[in-house]
């Protein structure tokens, strides 16, 4: 049996361990509130966009233009951004996502994947295995920048015009709500045709000038678009690290609280047991003499 | 006919504006064109430069860059890569980066992306103009 001083040092320990997730989880809980209005913020540019880009989707050739055709070079490898955090201590949010990426990596059996690391969690655990890393980034998600997302966009267009690689995914958390966050695994490149599905709008289409030609903007808007694609990706990704990490932290903190419940309680019994061993004692002694 | 125009300015980071505006004129990549209400659709890409409204007397100056604008009738939406308010431009360091880009300009080195760097220049005197026409006023 652990003696009175045993216990007593357990309890303190877990809640000095109590109190430093509690404090955890109060700071993503302000994170979240940060990164949730920025998340809201970039929805009014990304809706415009798809938007812009339906009307004149539906008056180009969709083939003329390289980001949106198939690729010719088959036998190049797809491409998988993936997009984790850059620290643990948030629940399953990364194991999701590294598992979800190893799923994508052996279905897809008959080629390679080459991948994109986004956040230090995801890189850390492809760098140790052997795998062809295109590209990798982290230490981004303490303030997620837009030429964050240009610098990958731009890495993932160029790969793709130049035929290294056939396609291109993006695989990252989105942002749910606070309790829950979904793994999605989204097809960058070539882009996919709009449908009322995704976005798409049918109906009455406005019939614009264009300046320049509706050639040339839509040369220049297929690449913003991959841009705020990835952006938004990683918005959602860092809404969803902190929802998950506050999650995982409440849980923490609810655990340990039982766990001091119940050492107190056992604490207790120990004490009480020794107090009456101690008066059996006495009384025998006691009825001795 | 709509008698004024919904302006909308977005950038990835966020809504800046929303206003009820007379006229708003915009730096087009082919030049800079005005619109009134009741201005036929149109779609137009932007380049680096001011974006000039007017509701009523106040006239408000934006630096913008890179982007596009949809223009409707009755609404104008420009989503645009940088935008900036006036007194919201840090004129010290538009200033430090007009000084570095001139420098990198002033180079002649093989390997200097001169596209780049004329960018980052035009930004930072677009940027200074902005503010002191503002402040000027």
């Amino acid at each position: 049996m652990p003696s009175l001083i045993d216990i007593r040092r357990r309890v303190r320990a877990v809640k000095s361990t109590q109190q430093i997730t509690k404090a955890m989880k109060m700071v993503s809980a302000s994170k979240l509130r940060r990164a949730q209005d920025r998340v809201i913020g970039a929805r009014p540019y990304a809706q415009q966009m798809l938007r812009v880009l339906n009307s004149l989707a539906a008056r180009v050739d969709h083939d003329a233009h390289p980001l949106l055709s198939e690729s010719t070079s088959s036998g190049a490898p797809p491409l998988l951004i993936v997009v984790s955090a850059d620290r643990g201590l948030c629940g399953s949010f990364n194991s999701n996502i590294i598992k979800q990426a190893s799923t994508f990596r052996q279905e897809s059996t008959d080629r390679d994947v080459a991948m994109a690391l986004v956040g230090r969690k995801g890189r850390d655990f492809f760098m140790r295995r052997n795998v062809d890393v295109r590209y990798e980034v982290v230490n981004i998600f303490q303030h997620v920048k837009y030429a964050h997302a240009q610098d990958i966009a731009r890495t993932a267009i160029e790969a793709f015009t130049e035929g290294r690689v056939s396609s291109v995914y993006l695989l990252y958390n989105e942002f749910k709500s606070v309790m829950s966050q979904k793994v999605v695994v989204e097809r960058l490149l070539p882009l996919p045709r709009l449908t009322p599905d995704n976005g798409g709008v049918t109906g009455p289409q406005v019939d614009y000038l264009y300046e320049p030609s509706a050639q040339e903007i839509l040369t220049s808007l297929v690449p913003r678009h991959v841009e705020i694609q990835v952006y938004r990706a990683l918005l959602e990704s860092a809404a969803a690290e902190q929802a998950a990490r506050m999650t995982a932290m409440d849980a923490a903190t609810r655990n340990a609280q039982e766990m001091v419940d119940k050492l107190t309680l056992y604490m207790n019994k120990v004490r009480q047991a020794a107090i009456t061993r101690e008066i059996i004692e006495v009384v025998s002694g006691a009825q001795a003499l | 006919m709509a008698s004024q125009l919904t302006l909308s300015i977005v950038t990835p980071e966020r809504e800046l504006v929303r206003v009820q505006v007379d006229d708003v004129e915009l730096p087009g990549s082919e030049g800079y064109f005005g619109v009134l209400p009741g201005h036929t659709p149109m779609l137009a890409t932007l380049t680096v430069g001011r974006l000039t409204y007017r509701s009523g007397t106040d006239t408000q100056v934006l630096a913008i860059a890179f982007g596009f604008a949809e223009v409707l009738p009755d609404a104008v939406t420009v989503l645009a890569q940088m935008a900036e308010r006036a007194e919201d431009i840090d004129v010290a360091r538009a200033e430090a980066a007009r000084t570095r880009a001139e420098e990198r300009l002033a180079r002649t080195e093989a390997d200097l992306d001169y596209d780049r760097a004329r960018t980052a220049l035009d930004k930072a005197v677009l940027r200074l103009q902005v503010a002191s026409r503002a402040r000027g006023k």
